[in-house]
């Protein structure tokens, strides 16, 4: 057996192997709601009405893809330059941490000043951590897979000393919860009562911010050809070491965001359940969207959708909940797999 | 000094055998799969479902050892996903294997919510009970801990003098290590480097498998969620670590887990002065430092990451 490369399909084969991707995604998830003893157009359909049956389903389905969004920026970002960060849950916390240190009083500032400067030291502390290992990769050639992900358990045993320690509430009854952000630090709702937030808006100029970077700037290019070949990069002059440091910084930046964002906008204090995985999940956002910044809003908001719809679904028809990070994960699977056979032919001689 | 009387603890160093078997059993799976020019990120998933997989089987009226080749086959099985999507397709492995993880866990946690839909708190098995080999197993302090140990402990360290065999001395394990060094030349020779990787990829993820049911079956007798806790993770180093050889990666398990049992012993002793937090950083830590010191002079195996096209050069 063989790969040949195709010639580039169009619009409709384009479009036919992604929606190949998901519908074989709903199958194997039907089969195993089948086995859970539950019928899958039942539970399909409550899905979607949980995802985006009603106002309130929309606004939670935005409010959980808005993490998504910063973490699968982060994640498109470091994968264009093959600067494989599985970090992103580690720089969310390490901006959350960031928030909450500037955020509680320490600084007191109105918000339109107070906000941006503790987004801009959440984002600093976000790309130096991710500094660190991508150093560690250009200069020693240590594998930055193995030390984002090392650094992920770090990061967590680090924040969950900060909240038994000098960043934990005294009026928190004993909980590891850090005290609550300032009125003039918390993000304001976009709807009066619901929980979007504006964390929200920020997650999408982040995207289109990326996405000019990525397409329309001299560093965007770099970072794409340092990501499709280093060594011809580094014959064509581009400095790949620098170009990758750059990257590891804008990543690590990005992804502190979803925690500033989620402690700012949404619960207002630090816990250590503030993410459920937004880092990992943002992995399977980045790969759906293709890499595409603009595609991340798309991919992150279908994402969350599943982890909304499932959730009330599981309420209702008591299948487990795990069936959307199941789903998920089994997208990124077919998802990469319908992107290799859109761009190649398998001869079996 | 406290901190240094428990070098002498008979206790501690069973500990650190102990703690080494599941790491040692998925080293050498990774380690396998590496030298066979794939990288296998689905470790920390293969030894989730492994975990599980041994342990319900125990748990609906199987026997220990049919739970180990459950485990080892639920570990096979992902193998070959993980193998078929990087091997013949040539996906990224960075991101099929973290695809891998991500779906092993999921599908782990959702089959046990199925299974065990009513429980709080995770039923018990009746675990491995440790085997004392007589006369050995009564020298002072080496005795206890190299020879009063469960059974899988030592099959764990007859699993490393096995891959080390297999690899150097058979024609198997020479055309593993072959196809991840040069896999056109062992196409020459008429045998398929896709069938070899995907037997490589399997048998490894079987031995990862068999590390996860270590926990469930051995040291532990439940399953909790996260109770692999990034030990695939650190099994990545290990391999790195012992450049890629099973003698050296088993002295590397075996050290990181002697200082894996002594910071926990050390916690105890320091009173809480120091923050815990600080001591089960440690073991990530030393991951990150020890590949730092090795990763000058680390070969990887020429073909690591490399996907294979017949007839391209």
């Amino acid at each position: 057996m063989r790969l040949e490369a195709k010639p580039a399909p169009g619009l409709a084969a384009t479009l036919a192997y992604p929606l190949g991707a998901i519908l074989a995604t709903l199958l194997i998830a039907s089969l195993l709601v089948l086995i859970a003893g539950a019928s899958p157009f039942n539970v399909f359909w409550l899905v979607l009405k949980g995802a985006a049956g009603s106002q309130f389903a929309l606004v939670e389905t935005l409010t959980r893809a808005t993490p998504l969004i910063f973490t699968g920026l982060a994640v498109a970002v470091a994968f264009r330059a093959k600067l494989w960060n599985i970090g992103a849950e580690a720089q969310l916390y390490i901006g959350a941490v960031m928030t909450v240190v500037l955020g509680t009083g320490a600084v007191a500032a109105p918000s339109l000043a107070l906000i941006p400067l503790i987004m801009m030291c959440a984002m600093l502390a976000g790309a130096l951590l991710l500094l660190g290992p991508a150093i560690l990769k250009t200069r020693f050639g240590v594998d930055e897979v193995v030390t984002t992900l090392l650094l992920n358990f770090i990061v967590i045993l680090f924040v969950s000393m900060l909240l038994e320690g000098p960043l934990k509430d005294p009026m928190g009854l004993g909980w590891p919860q850090s005290k609550r952000v300032v009125a003039e630090a918390q993000l304001p709702r976009l709807i009066q009562g619901k929980r979007l937030h504006f964390g929200f808006v920020i997650a999408i100029v982040s995207a289109v911010a990326t996405w000019v970077i990525l397409k329309k700037t001299v560093f965007g290019y770099e970072m794409r050809a340092v990501g499709h070949n280093a060594e011809a990069a580094r014959f064509a002059g581009i400095p790949v070491n620098r170009v990758l440091m750059k990257t590891a910084l804008l990543s690590g930046g990005l992804a502190a965001l979803a925690g500033f964002s989620e402690v700012a906008g949404l619960k207002g204090n630090l816990t250590l359940d503030l993410s459920p995985g937004y880092g990992y999940t943002g992995i399977v956002v980045a790969m759906l969207a293709m890499l595409n910044p603009l595609g991340v809003i798309v991919a992150a908001i279908f994402v969350a959708g599943i982890f909304v719809g499932a959730d009330a679904m599981s309420r209702s028809a008591g299948v487990p909940s795990y069936i959307a990070q199941v789903m998920v994960a089994t997208a990124l699977l077919t998802m990469v797999t319908a992107i290799m056979l859109s761009r190649f032919r398998i001869r079996w001689r | 000094m406290e901190a240094f009387e428990i070098l002498w603890q008979t206790s501690f160093w069973v500990a650190a055998i102990r703690i080494a078997s599941p790491l040692i059993f998925a080293t050498m799976g990774e380690l396998i799969c590496e030298r066979a020019g794939v990288l296998n990120l689905g470790i920390e998933g293969i030894m989730t479902a492994g975990a599980f997989a041994g342990w319900i089987t125990v748990y609906a009226g199987g026997d220990l050892w049919t739970g180990v080749l459950v485990a080892a086959l639920t570990g096979a099985a992902f193998g070959l996903l993980h193998g078929v999507l990087t091997v013949p397709l040539g996906l990224s492995q960075h991101v099929t294997g973290i695809g891998i993880t991500l779906l092993a866990t999921s599908l782990t946690y959702f089959t046990y919510r199925v299974a065990l839909p009513e429980v709080t708190s995770p039923p018990k098995i009746e675990p491995f009970q440790p085997w004392a080999i007589p006369g050995l197993s009564e020298i002072p302090l080496v005795g206890p801990a190299l020879f009063n140990q469960t059974p899988l402990t030592y099959l764990a360290y007859v699993v490393v003098a096995v891959v080390a065999w297999m690899l150097y001395r058979t024609p198997a394990g020479i055309a593993v290590r072959a196809v991840g060094e040069n896999p056109a030349a062992v196409e020459a020779q008429g045998i398929s480097v896709t069938m070899i990787r995907i037997g490589a990829v399997m048998a490894g993820s079987a031995l990862m498998a068999i590390g996860g049911a270590f926990l469930t079956m051995s040291a532990f007798n439940s399953f909790f969620f996260e109770m692999i806790n990034g030990r695939g993770w650190i099994c990545i180093a290990l391999v790195v670590f012992g450049s890629w050889r099973p003698g050296k990666a088993l002295v590397g398990a075996i050290l990181f887990a002697a200082f894996d049992a002594y910071q926990v012993r050390l916690q105890q002793v320091t009173g809480g002065v120091i923050p815990y937090q600080i001591f089960l950083m440690m073991p990530y830590v030393l991951s990150i430092l020890a590949l730092i010191a090795v990763a000058r002079r680390a070969t990887y195996p020429k073909a690591l990451m490399v996907p294979y096209q017949k007839g391209e050069r």
